[in-house]
């Protein structure tokens, strides 16, 4: 029985981590660009898993847990802080949100 | 037995495309044949015979998100109680303690946000303080 | 395997610091509701307290565990390293702590802000950037940064109404975890090439016969540097840095630019050091060199054009981010040792700065422009004479800390043949004097401004947060012999 080349998975998570920079870099709502990040993270958990399947080791996997419960902490700080911002400021466009240029 | 990919998985292939040609034939069947009414009570969203009110795009209030948040803060720790279980048998009693710490961290972090009344669906506390 | 990794005595001891921390900052965080209290001066000594014991823990950990000897002081089974430059790095971010908390006292009060979630965040920040500084194993850098940048991203933005403080909250949280992503990227690709994250392993096996693709390797090492190279602030990736330390409370920015700051640098060490070492003298110096020459003349010249003084520190902080890719540049021990030397110094002048710049700003940090410096000698001759001491070592005046960081960082480049780096470093850390002297003329030959006139008298705490860094900076400076022979001998890191 045939199975699907490792390298399809390496490629399918590049793919997805490079739409997650290309989304960082272009989108301008902030709550996009942040969805972004935790593509580029999901990407790299992809790569884990499939490197773990392939070396036959189980430590990838644990890796990919962390990974996920840093993403949830992170994605919980990071919408306590978007909503401040948007209490603050009443705007998502990441262009308006700068007071600080000399 | 099927030996290349393309054998492996053309079955699928198969499956989703006539999953899409079944929704969208009959789709397009009802909309040809049905016949069109149009008047204000059949225009409104269906919810299961109760009579809508109000409008979707109403803002949430923040507690929604707090306590989604919340939940899968805590909801995502749990994910480190499965590679636990499966090592337990040969750690005992070592494993023991090392989930008993981190369980007191997490409860600890529940306690926090219990006390602050971030749980407090009304709001309408007023033993915690404003967040 | 697992019957190795359990716990032993020697490896909590090799973990004291953080425990310490870690149980002190979780007590706070679940004091504060308990209390409900807003602000008590309690919560900072209970800080300054459990960071005191973490530096006693990191001392003892380093001569009572078992560790004077570098080959024998790993804990958890190899995933940390406790070894004479963790130890450096764990003193040094913990008394870039003590130092936070020092000029957080009455800044705290000033602001009518909660103390203890205060105090608890920085404490678990610490503990991240502790762990950073003695792990030997991608996964706990990994965690580390992150316990370290999470905390850190609630730090900037504190006071929740002021729209600046969002700002650079929001700006250094999309900024930070998009660096992490790199980051963790490279730790994949490292793991699907050599299968291994620890990074003793991880060289054994780029030394060893079977050399997996060096492009592969080339990749994972180039992402890595990128999401290191974010959190040091170095060029082309500094971008944050301005926005986030102008709008962070000011005692915030002094420890964003000192603590996360030396663990990343720590982490960039040892695993440039350590597990790329033996592949990586093609194309290191390429890289690490033209991000050193970017930083240095972006961030002095960036610099040169600032009015407001916090937003001045953060490109200073980037120029000096330059600096110290120098060092790394030099690919050498003797290299390596000048870089631990730096951050030590810059640590003392650079807090010291920024609580000078706190204790001036005022209520709701009003004051921060280089205008509002005019006449402070004449008010408080001996804050005034503090700064001054801080701007001297900044600029690397010789008999101060700065002067023989930057003196050692290009007698490192200059052994390893980097004369063109060495050359344009100077030539930019001349520059880098007339922004720093600009504060002093003001400070000096000026009239007293409105915020000299109103400035308050030094407070207990801010005293001494602007005494330690003084006597630091000094003592860095006549006698440097005593932290950089600590530095050269625990440089040789373990492999």
């Amino acid at each position: 029985m045939s199975e699907i080349p490792i390298s399809w998975f390496l490629t399918l998570s590049a793919i997805l981590f490079a739409l997650g920079v290309a989304g960082f870099l272009f989108r301008r709502n902030i709550i996009t660009v942040f969805m972004s990040i935790e593509l580029m993270l999901n990407a790299v958990n992809l790569s884990f898993i499939t490197f773990s399947y392939k070396l036959q080791k189980v430590d990838g996997h644990l890796l990919a847990f962390f990974v996920m419960v840093v993403a949830a902490a992170e994605a919980a700080v990071g919408l306590a802080i978007i909503l401040t911002v948007f209490k603050n400021r009443a705007t998502l466009n990441i262009d308006e949100i700068d007071s600080m240029k000399n | 037995m099927p030996t290349s990919a393309t054998e492996v998985y053309f079955p699928v292939l198969v499956q989703a495309l006539l999953a899409m040609a079944l929704a969208a034939g009959l789709l397009s069947v009802s909309y040809l044949l049905g016949k069109k009414v149009r008047n204000r009570v059949k225009d409104m969203p269906y919810e299961s015979g109760i009579v809508p009110t109000g409008d979707a795009r109403q803002r949430f209030s923040v507690k929604f998100y707090l306590v989604a948040m919340l939940f899968i803060l805590f909801d995502i720790e749990a994910i480190f109680l499965y590679p636990w279980v499966v090592v337990y048998r040969e750690l005992k009693m070592f494993a023991f303690v090392e989930m008993l710490i981190f369980v007191i961290l997490i409860l600890s972090g529940f306690f926090y946000i219990w006390k602050k009344g971030a749980l407090d669906w009304s709001g309408a506390d007023s033993t915690s303080r404003k967040p | 395997m697992l019957v190795n990794s359990f716990v032993s005595t020697p490896d909590l001891i090799r973990f004291l610091p953080e425990i310490i921390l870690t149980i002190m900052g979780t007590f706070l965080m679940v004091m504060d509701p308990i209390l409900q209290r807003r602000s008590s001066y309690a919560f900072g000594h209970l800080s300054l307290l459990a960071l005191v014991g973490a530096l006693g823990g990191s001392v003892y950990a380093y001569t009572e565990g078992g560790c004077s000897v570098p080959q024998s002081c790993p804990a958890f089974g190899g995933m940390l390293m406790v070894d004479g430059f963790a130890t450096f790095f764990r003193v040094l971010v913990i008394v870039v702590g003590i130092l936070t908390v020092l000029s957080s006292y009455r800044f705290l009060q000033r602001e009518d802000a909660e103390t203890s979630e205060y105090h608890a965040l920085l404490l678990f920040s610490i503990a991240g950037q502790c762990l950073m500084a003695a792990s030997n194993d991608l996964i706990m850098v990994f965690i580390g940064i992150e316990i370290s940048s999470i905390a850190s991203y609630v730090m900037a933005g504190y006071l929740r109404d002021d729209k600046r403080a969002n700002e650079a909250a929001l700006k250094y949280f999309l900024l930070g975890s998009f660096a992490t992503a790199f980051f963790l990227y490279g730790v994949a690709l490292i793991y699907g090439a050599t299968g291994s994250i620890n990074l003793s392993t991880v060289r054994g096996i780029l030394m060893g016969p079977d050399v997996p693709s060096s492009v592969f390797i080339g990749l994972a090492a180039a992402l890595m540097f990128v999401g290191l190279a974010f959190k040091v602030s170095a060029s082309p990736f500094q971008i944050w840095a301005p926005d986030v330390y102008q709008g962070a409370p000011t005692p915030v920015a002094a420890f964003l630019s000192a603590g996360p700051k030396a663990a990343a640098f720590a982490v960039f060490l040892r695993i440039f050091m350590t597990a790329f070492e033996p592949m990586s003298a093609s194309w290191q110096p390429w890289l690490f060199g033209i991000s050193a020459l970017l930083s240095m003349v972006i961030g002095n010249f960036a610099a040169l054009l600032q009015s407001n003084v916090k937003r001045m520190l953060a490109y200073s902080s980037i120029a000096h981010a330059g600096y110290v890719m120098v060092a790394l540049t030099a690919r050498s021990e003797i290299g390596t040792s000048a870089a631990m030397f730096y951050l030590a110094a810059y640590a003392f002048m650079n807090v010291g700065a920024f609580a000078v710049v706190s204790h001036l700003s005022g209520k709701g940090e009003r004051y921060q422009t280089v205008d509002d410096f005019a006449g402070l000698a004449q008010k408080q001759p001996l804050t005034a004479a503090l700064l001054t001491i801080f701007m001297l070592s900044l600029i690397g005046v010789p008999l101060t800390g700065g002067f023989f960081g930057k003196f050692y960082i290009f007698k490192a480049a200059l052994e390893s043949h980097l004369v063109w780096l060495t050359v344009l470093g100077l030539l930019t850390s001349a520059v880098a004097a007339y922004y720093y002297l600009r504060i002093l003329v003001m400070m000096y030959m000026h009239e007293p401004s409105k915020a000299s006139s109103e400035v308050e008298p030094l407070s207990l705490g801010l005293g001494t947060a602007l005494m330690i860094p003084a006597i630091g900076t000094l003592f860095l400076g006549i006698f440097p012999n005593w932290v950089l022979d600590f530095a050269v001998k625990s440089a040789t890191l373990v492999k």
